[in-house]
């Protein structure tokens, strides 16, 4: 009796995804690096910090069902603490003249810069967490809300420290599709291991049904909060990326467009898979980019045609509306992608 | 409190409870948290003026008499909320609340976007009723004759609907259907005619609030719905989601704390006052995490 368990099968087909969906990651990244075009490779990076952020996002809105718009304030603290690390002292004088000295004479490298933006992240996750995940699911939700307009509001007055509502900027711009691409890699590695986790199963529990969850005994706020603090050391990361992606940070690049883009990514991919979340970010980074395009204008023969801006908002925001008419589970409706069971069983299983 | 300060606050926390009125209005028969209602206030200001992307604003709709205006931008908001549910909430009739949620706030963003493309992103100056800014003496303080008008007008509102959910048959419906839809249903009350209601009112606070947020600030901007919006939103949760007294007598609350903290704190610190307003919601829901009023059947027993 040498056969392998229905459940052993079902474990290893899972742990198949994110290495499929790394794999799908790095065929995205080299076929762009082929094609040798500077601006598609720029594109290619801001995907890929995408997918950290989102797939971040992800680890506590996919396994808790309940929706959070925080996660870009989380962002805005990655982004900040990596550059009050990073910067050079003398450009840190000028500009954010109201640092303690110990940020103020920082002069770190860019990944312990960027580990320190996701970890103050988590540690302010875990502090407000504690209060925000008391609340029910769609009460939790608006409680995040006022959570990002308080950090919008702190982020935006606090001159001496965070610029106030002027840009901070120099920031090193290192962030290649492969640096890129390392995060991403990891952020889905460890989104992977928490959905496969005592702690991620007992989430999803209480996020299809909270009363017989809570009637099994499990405690629906510690998971949540775990979940979140995790979530929030990525997205905090994320926001890392991002400024040094762009060089440039502000407050409101991290409020509600930002909000917004990773709720549609992942509403649009469908939350309630992993794959869903990779899947969502792919799909509208590519509808970005053609609209963005399209904004600048296209030339068809003889005429040149252009979309109004700010057209590209109001077009992903109806197909966001669209998917969730008419397919509210989102593109892959939950499902993850995985190889077929034959495929993981060994040679034992498949006499059965 | 010296009186000065009595008629700020009243005045702030009538705007509060007047938006937060209109958030709870349609959680109460759908359990939809409405994240475009912001949106729905900005659009009701940028409809009194004329499409244009130049800083100073041609007042259009806004030109006409109060006395007609008033009644026409009522008109606007409920139309629009109607609009709006009968093309975007109508067949997401059966979703979570959760995806409820994240359509409306699709919609916003949708109807911001809108608005950029037709009027520009700078703020524009709009003149409506500049003669309401006069002050008036009333006992030891001056009073501007608006915030009295403001005052005026959300008790008459607030009186005005608790008449119509207690006496009226459209009323009690709305109060069934928020109780238990499903029953609600049953016994005879029909879904669209009650959903549709709550709009059509919920669309006219929100033109109500703009209203007043224009003749107070005298600016139109793409963004003005969202502070108080957020605002309303925490209202409705502190006063235990689905409570319509609860949601009034928070927004007067948050409206009263909001001056306080404007009067009181020092300067420096003055420009972080909302996020100290946040911050002080979040503590009071560590407390009490079902809000202040909440009913009793809110909290699934297990």
């Amino acid at each position: 009796m040498n056969m392998v368990s229905q459940h052993r099968i079902r474990r290893r087909m899972a742990a198949t995804t994110p290495l499929l969906l790394a794999l799908l990651l790095l065929g995205f990244v080299l076929a762009i690096s082929l094609t040798g075009d500077r601006a598609l490779a720029r594109m290619a990076a801001e995907t890929l910090i995408r997918v950290t952020l989102v797939v971040g996002f992800w680890i506590f809105v996919g396994n808790s069902g309940v929706v959070s718009f925080g996660h870009a304030a989380f962002a805005c603290l990655g982004a900040y603490v990596s550059a009050w690390t990073t910067l050079k002292p003398a450009m840190k004088a000028t500009l954010l003249p109201g640092l303690p000295d110990l940020l103020a004479n920082a002069e770190w490298s860019v990944l312990p810069a960027a580990v320190a933006g996701g970890l103050l992240a988590a540690v302010v996750a875990l502090l407000t967490g504690a209060a925000i995940l008391r609340l029910s699911g769609i009460a939790a939700s608006i409680a995040t809300f006022a959570f990002l307009a308080m950090v919008n509001t702190i982020w935006a007055n606090w001159t001496g420290v965070t610029g106030g509502t002027s840009s901070v900027v120099g920031l090193a711009r290192y962030v290649s599709p492969w640096v890129a691409l390392g995060w991403a890699v990891v952020t889905l590695l460890v989104a992977a291991l928490y959905g496969a986790s005592a702690s991620g199963l007992a989430l999803r529990a209480t996020r299809e049904d909270e009363v017989a969850a809570s009637a099994s005994g499990i405690d629906r706020y510690r998971h949540r909060l775990l979940s979140y603090t995790l979530s929030a050391f990525f997205c905090g990361v994320g926001g890392a990326l991002m400024g040094h992606f762009i060089g440039v940070i502000n407050p409101d690049g991290f409020y509600l467009g930002l909000t917004f883009l990773m709720l549609a990514m992942l509403v649009v991919g469908g939350i309630g898979s992993l794959s869903g979340a990779v899947v969502g970010v792919l799909a509208l980074s590519i509808a970005v980019e053609a609209l963005v395009r399209m904004e600048k204008g296209v030339t068809l023969g003889a005429t040149t045609f252009a979309l109004p801006p700010g057209s590209q908002e109001i077009i992903i925001a109806v197909a966001m509306i669209l998917v969730l008419i008419f397919r509210p589970a989102g593109l892959m409706a939950g499902r993850e992608i995985m190889l077929p069971a034959r495929w993981v069983a060994g040679r034992h299983s498949t006499k059965n | 409190m010296s009186l000065q300060l009595f008629f700020d606050a009243l005045a702030l926390g009538g705007i509060y409870a007047i938006a937060a009125l209109g958030i709870a209005l349609i959680f109460g028969v759908m359990k939809l948290v409405n994240f475009a209602h912001g949106q729905f206030i900005a659009c009701a200001v940028f409809a009194l003026i004329l499409p244009s992307t130049d800083a100073m604003a041609v007042l259009g709709l806004g030109r006409l008499p109060a006395l007609v205006l008033v009644p026409v931008m009522l008109a606007f908001g409920a139309g629009l909320a109607l609009l709006a549910e009968a093309l975007v909430f109508r067949p997401m009739r059966n979703a979570s609340p959760v995806a409820l949620m994240v359509g409306s706030f699709a919609l916003g963003v949708a109807l911001q976007n809108l608005l950029l493309v037709l009027y520009g992103g700078r703020p524009k100056a709009v003149s409506l009723w500049a003669e309401l800014g006069h002050p008036v003496q009333v006992g030891p303080a001056e009073v501007p004759l608006l915030q009295l008008i403001v005052i005026a007008a959300v008790l008459a509102i607030l009186l005005g609907l608790a008449v119509m959910l207690r006496r009226t048959r459209i009323g009690l419906e709305m109060r069934a259907a928020a109780e238990d839809f499903a029953m609600a249903r049953m016994l005879g009350v029909r879904a669209n005619r009650v959903i549709s209601g709550a709009f059509a009112l919920s669309g006219g606070l929100a033109a109500v609030v703009a209203l007043v947020l224009v003749a107070q600030t005298g600016v139109a901007d793409v963004r003005m719905g969202g502070q108080i919006m957020l605002v309303a939103f925490i209202a409705t949760v502190v006063g235990g989601m689905g409570s319509l007294s609860g949601a009034v007598a928070a927004g007067l609350g948050i409206g009263a704390v909001s001056a306080l903290l404007q009067a009181g704190l020092p300067a420096e610190a003055r420009p972080f006052r909302d996020a100290f307003l946040y911050g002080g919601v979040i503590l009071v829901l560590l407390f009490r995490p079902q809000g202040l009023f909440a009913s009793a059947g809110s909290k699934p027993r297990v």
